[in-house]
C-alpha cells in the first residue's frame, strides 16, 4: 500500500475520533507509517456486526415477552456475550447458565445467583427481575 | 506516582507494547522488528471455535507468543505473572509502579472506555502499558491510541479480569533483564525460519493450506448456511483481517516493513525484493476485503460472487506459498 492510498474514510461509527497507524510505502518504495481515519469495507463490516447484535437482542426480547426464555438470555445478547463468555463472568458451568434461560427455573433463582448475573450485566437485581417490555 | 515512559503509537498492540517497553529499557527496536523476530505472522482457521458467532480466523499467533519469542531470540528476560485474586493483582501492579517499572498488561477490550463502541467486543488479547497511578486513575499507554490515556481503578480491574476465551487473569509482564548488546542477525534468521515453517506447515488449517481451506469453504457458505449467516461469516473474516491493530492486510504490510529493515541489517538484497512482493500480497488481501464488502454490503449472496472471492483467496494462497518458499531460500 502506498502512502497516498492510505484510506481516509469516515470509519468511526461513534463520535470518538480514533486514528489508526498503518505501514505504507513512500515515493521511493521505502516503508514508513501513516495515520488512517478509517476504511469503508471495514466500517461496513463493523456496522453489520453491530446491527447483527441489535437484531439478536430484539429477537431475544420477543422471546422473553412470549415467555420462551428468561431475561438472562436478552441481557446476554445485549452485552454482546455468548454462553461461554457469560458462564465465565458468573463462574458457573455452561449447562447451568443454559438452564437459567428457562423462565420457570429463572423464577426460582435465589438473590445470590441473580446478583451474579446482575453484576455481569452491570444492572440491579430489580432490573433483571422486572423485565420491561417496551 | 508516575514512571518515566515514552508512548509511541503502533499498528498492533502486542508488538507496540513489546517495542515500547524495550525502548524504555534502552533497547531500540522497531515495531516491525518485534513482529518479525517474534514470528507474529500466521494464518489459522479454527472452524470449531466461534467468535461472535462465526468461525475463528486469526492472522497472528497466540497472545504473548510474539514477546516471548523475541525475548528468547534476543536473550532478554521478561517476567510474566497471572493472578487468581483481584487484590493480589492490584497490589503487584502498584508495587511495580512504586519501583519505577512500567508494566505490560493483557486485557479485555470490552470495558476499555476510551475505545469507540464498535470496537468494544469481548476480545481478550489486547495489550497496554500502565505507567502511573493517581488517586482515581491509572495512567495508560495503549499502543494503538495516538496519545496516552487513563482508566479508573475500577475499569482497569474489570479489563484485567475480563472473562471468556483467552481470559487475561490479571496477567502482567515486564522486562527484567535487557543486555546492552544483542545479536539482531541471528534473531532475524530464527524469526524468518519459524514463520516460513508455520506458513508452509503440512496441516490443513494452518498457513497457506489454511487459506486454501477457507477458500474451499467460502464456496459452500451460501448453500450451507444461508445468505445471512454466510454474509456474517465473510464480514467477520474481513473484521479480523482489518481489525484495529493489524495494520491492514492481515499484518502483511508490517511484515513487509520488517523484511525491508532486515535486508539492511543482514545486507541481503533479496529480502528487499521479497518485501516488495509481500506489499503486493498485502494489497491483494485488501482487494479481497473490498470485494467481500460488496457482498455483505448489499446483503445478497449470489453464488458466483462467493466463487469469485474464493478464487481471489486461492490466488493469494498460491502466491504466499511461492513467497514463503523463496523467503526460506533467501536466508538459508
Amino acid at each position: 500500500m502506498e502512502k497516498e492510498n492510505v484510506p481516509q474514510h469516515d470509519g468511526n461509527l461513534s463520535k470518538k475520533n480514533l486514528k489508526e497507524l498503518v505501514y505504507a510505502t513512500d515515493e521511493n518504495g521505502n516503508y514508513t507509517t501513516a495515520l488512517s481515519t478509517g476504511w469503508e469495507p471495514k466500517a461496513i463490516a463493523l456496522s453489520n456486526a453491530i446491527d447483527d447484535i441489535k437484531e439478536r437482542a430484539e429477537e431475544a426480547k420477543l422471546k422473553v415477552q412470549i415467555g420462551e426464555v428468561s431475561p438472562i438470555c436478552y441481557y446476554m445478547e445485549l452485552n454482546k456475550m455468548d454462553l461461554t463468555i457469560l458462564a465465565g463472568y458468573v463462574d458457573m458451568w455452561k449447562w447451568r447458565v443454559k438452564r437459567h434461560f428457562k423462565p420457570t427455573v429463572f423464577a426460582k433463582l435465589s438473590d445470590k445467583i441473580l446478583q451474579k448475573y446482575a453484576d455481569a450485566f452491570d444492572i440491579s437485581i430489580a432490573e433483571l427481575k422486572n423485565f420491561k417490555t417496551d | 506516582m508516575q514512571v518515566t515512559f515514552t508512548h509511541h503509537q503502533s499498528a498492533h498492540c502486542e508488538n507496540g507494547v513489546a517495542s515500547n517497553l524495550l525502548k524504555n529499557s534502552g533497547l531500540n527496536i522497531s515495531e516491525p522488528m518485534v513482529f518479525g523476530i517474534g514470528s507474529g505472522l500466521l494464518f489459522v482457521y479454527l472452524p470449531f471455535i466461534k467468535v461472535n458467532h462465526a468461525p475463528a480466523i486469526s492472522y497472528r499467533t497466540l497472545p504473548g507468543q510474539i514477546f516471548n519469542k523475541v525475548a528468547s531470540r534476543l536473550n532478554l528476560k521478561i517476567k510474566r505473572q497471572k493472578f487468581s485474586s483481584v487484590s493480589n493483582a492490584t497490589q503487584a501492579l502498584d508495587e511495580n509502579l512504586k519501583n519505577n517499572i512500567p508494566t505490560g498488561l493483557q486485557v479485555g477490550v470490552y470495558n476499555l472506555s476510551y475505545f469507540p463502541d464498535e470496537y468494544r467486543f469481548h476480545f481478550n488479547a489486547h495489550n497496554l502499558v500502565v505507567y502511573g497511578k493517581t488517586e482515581t486513575d491509572y495512567l495508560i499507554s495503549d499502543p494503538v491510541m495516538e496519545t496516552v490515556t487513563t482508566l479508573t481503578h475500577e475499569e482497569l480491574e474489570k479489563v484485567r479480569f475480563a472473562k471468556g476465551a483467552f481470559a487475561p487473569r490479571g496477567q502482567m509482564y515486564y522486562p527484567i533483564q535487557v543486555p546492552s548488546e544483542v545479536d539482531f542477525k541471528s534473531a532475524i534468521i530464527k524469526g524468518i525460519k519459524d514463520t516460513c515453517r508455520t506458513m508452509l506447515a503440512p496441516m490443513p488449517i494452518v498457513g497457506v493450506r489454511g487459506i486454501k481451506f477457507v477458500s474451499r469453504r467460502i464456496r459452500k457458505w451460501p448453500a450451507k448456511h444461508g445468505v445471512r449467516k454466510a454474509n456474517h461469516y465473510l464480514a467477520q473474516m474481513v473484521r479480523m483481517q482489518e481489525e484495529i491493530g493489524t495494520g491492514g492486510g492481515g499484518f502483511r504490510f508490517i511484515y513487509a516493513a520488517f523484511l525491508q529493515e532486515a535486508s539492511v541489517i543482514l545486507g541481503n538484497e533479496e529480502l528487499k525484493n521479497l518485501s516488495k512482493e509481500m506489499t503486493q500480497i498485502g494489497d491483494s488481501w485488501r482487494d479481497f476485503a473490498v470485494e467481500a464488502s460488496r457482498i455483505y454490503k448489499n446483503r445478497s449472496a449470489k453464488e458466483d460472487a462467493y466463487n469469485a472471492i474464493a478464487d481471489e483467496l486461492l490466488d493469494i494462497a498460491n502466491r504466499e506459498e511461492i513467497f514463503f518458499k523463496k523467503l526460506k531460500k533467501a536466508i538459508s
